[in-house]
């Protein structure tokens, strides 16, 4: 037994020595029919840890971003469209919430002596939001409580509409128009200040103004949007639940009136969304390693079929079937796995590439090496088999007549 | 009873061939000693080929009887008839059938591979063929390297190189000159005389006559004629 399993492995090992030399020997062809799986294994492979390392920087540039914050977004019932001032002074009383941002914006056309400039974002923001993001004001004063509650028509603009509208004049108390409103410029923003998710998905706003001037400019007398900052130590799913009983109460326990977003569940869709379109697109690749596997039973064959006097002699001194076809299945595997592994050094390459253009964290992802080598194994076995069974089951007679 | 070494009885062969069945092997008899030197000599298409498939277990009998070594040939499974090759038959072939890509020494390893034969005794024991057939300087020439003669002596190692109960040469001098022919043929009386059992198929009358026994196939019937040189 120990005996026929020594055997067996010397046997393997020649086998291997072998189809090294099979491979070798006709260098030009290998290389011709590993090209399919070395394609479907570097795209797999760059796809994965591409997508991968592109998710990983967003989820942490979210988690910088977003912390500690919730937004809300107020659909309404007939009775009541959005939060009036008594109802953001209930939130901000909540001890879950450190203050509250409504945020009241629109889009429209600023002008100043002459000059004039369209689509402008203008945003309404309490003092609250200076208090939390210091880094908004470059120059001038930011916002505050007074401004909020007697709704002054003062604004602060970015630095490009002081290029736009105040080229060589400090803005600073200087009047602009803003949707046909005379404003005083009491600040200058700085260039990427806006730290807010809405920003993110809205565009930086170019002018901030005090929200209640906002709603008024739009004719509007409640809130539909905003931003929650929670309190020290308290996790986003509480205070989600407590404001969700809290907004129930205000709109009457109706249906669909509002909705509650944390960051951590904004980052889990973008996350399942990311991982979905990198599922596709490895499927979509897989399909080339398919296309490889065809290649390698192809080359295999003809192979078979050039080699049937070898077979047959084979045979004749003494070859088993099984002997036979593990050397054709071991050369196809090795095929196979070369293909595989340079794809995946390939593939690393690439992905290193695109990281460092997009500007995302470069990781190594150890499972999809392990899938990319483990799958272009299979994919050599399995396309191998066929022909191997092919030559195991020549007969010796025909194969040493075909000389 | 002398040591006999095979024993066929009433050997037919048939092949089918389209719609027509061919009758290529008739009622076969025809046994060996250990240590005989037998030629079959036929012309071509006479079955010569399709006796030798038999003798040497790579083809089995439509009917008939054939005990090699007292194992009955003819209801083996394909497994256990590679088996009886890799241990009894030493096959020599008219091309010399060595692989391209191996060396000599290699080539002649190949059969013990498939016996399961460690590395290191593979070795010794090919190097030790090589030289019996006075090639230990070639040992590590590519065939491609090697001449005709020397090609088929290192075939001959390979078929005896795992101490096979019978040689079996299937026209082992037709693809060689008549000095290297020659040559190979003094080869073989050395075995012959060293106690091997040698079974050679040809066409040619003269090479046949190389062997202690001569038997005549013709149109797959076997007929004896009789013994013919010395040694």
């Amino acid at each position: 037994m120990l005996k026929s399993i020594k055997g067996t492995i010397t046997m393997l090992c020649e086998c291997f020595t072998m189809s090294v030399r099979n491979i070798l020997s006709n260098k030009v062809r290998s290389l011709l029919t590993i090209l399919g799986i070395f394609i479907g294994v570097t795209a797999v492979i760059a796809l994965i840890t591409t997508v991968g390392g592109f998710s990983s920087s967003l989820t942490s540039s979210f988690s910088g971003m977003g912390a500690g914050t919730l937004t809300f977004s107020i659909t309404g019932s007939d009775l009541k469209s959005g939060l009036d001032a008594n109802d953001l002074a209930e939130l901000t009383a909540l001890p879950e919430v450190d203050g509250v941002t409504p945020a009241v914006s629109l889009r429209t056309r600023v002008s100043r002596d002459g000059k004039y400039e369209t689509g402008i974002n203008v945003a309404g923001k309490n003092a609250y939001y200076f208090s939390v993001n210091p880094d908004t004001v470059k120059r001038g004063r930011a916002l505050n409580r007074i401004d909020d509650e007697n709704r002054t028509f003062v604004c602060l603009i970015n630095p490009e509409l002081v290029e736009e509208l105040f080229y060589g004049v400090n803005p600073i108390d200087k009047t602009m128009y803003i949707d046909g409103v005379s404003f005083t410029v009491v600040g200058i923003l700085n260039d990427d200040a806006s730290e807010s998710v809405n920003d993110m998905f809205n565009g930086s706003p170019d002018i901030l103004i005090p929200y209640t001037t906002a709603m008024k400019l739009n004719n509007v007398s409640e809130v539909t949007s905003g931003t929650i900052y929670l309190a020290e130590g308290v996790s986003s799913e509480a205070a989600t639940s407590v404001l969700e009983s809290t907004l129930d109460a205000m709109f009457s326990y109706e249906d669909d009136t509002y909705t509650v977003t944390s960051m951590s569940s904004i980052e889990d869709t973008m996350e399942s969304m990311l991982g979905m379109v990198s599922t596709l697109l490895s499927g979509i690749a897989s399909i080339a390693l398919i296309v490889g596997g065809i290649g390698i039973m192809n080359m295999m064959l003809t192979t078979v079929t050039e080699r049937t006097a070898e077979i047959g002699l084979k045979k004749a001194i003494g070859a088993l079937p099984w002997h036979i076809q593990i050397q054709f299945l071991t050369e196809s595997f090795l095929l196979s796995v070369i293909g595989g592994l340079l794809g995946v050094v390939f593939g690393l390459m690439l992905s290193m590439i695109m990281c460092s253009m997009m500007g995302a964290a470069f990781a190594i992802n150890y499972g999809a090496i392990a899938l990319g080598v483990g799958f272009s194994a299979a994919v050599g076995l399995i396309f191998g088999w066929a022909p191997a069974r092919k030559a195991s089951r020549l007969n010796p007679i025909d194969a040493l007549r075909s000389v | 009873m002398t040591d006999t070494f095979f024993e066929m009885k009433d050997i037919n062969k048939y092949y089918q061939m389209g719609e027509e069945q061919a009758h290529i092997l008739k009622d076969i008899d025809l046994s060996i000693e250990q240590g005989e030197f037998l030629s079959i000599l036929g012309p071509s298409g006479s079955g010569k080929s399709t006796l030798m498939n038999i003798i040497g277990c790579l083809d089995v009998p439509t009917s008939g009887e054939y005990v090699l070594r007292g194992t009955e040939v003819d209801t083996l499974s394909e497994k256990e008839l590679a088996q009886i090759r890799s241990r009894e038959i030493g096959f020599i072939f008219q091309s010399h059938q060595l692989l391209p890509r191996l060396t000599a020494l290699k080539n002649v390893e190949l059969p013990l591979i498939y016996a399961g034969v460690s590395p290191r005794e593979r070795r010794r024991r090919a190097k030790e063929m090589l030289i019996r057939v006075g090639l230990e300087d070639r040992m590590n020439h590519y065939p491609n390297q090697l001449s005709g003669g020397q090609c088929q002596r290192v075939a001959i190692a390979r078929a005896m190189v795992g101490s096979p109960s019978i040689l079996l040469a299937d026209e082992p001098t037709g693809a060689l000159d008549q000095k290297t022919g020659r040559q190979v043929m003094e080869l073989f009386h050395e075995l012959h005389q060293e106690g091997r059992t040698i079974i050679m198929i040809t066409h040619d009358m003269h090479i046949a006559q190389n062997a202690r026994r001569v038997v005549h196939i013709i149109d797959g019937e076997l007929t004896e004629g009789g013994g013919t040189a010395d040694a």
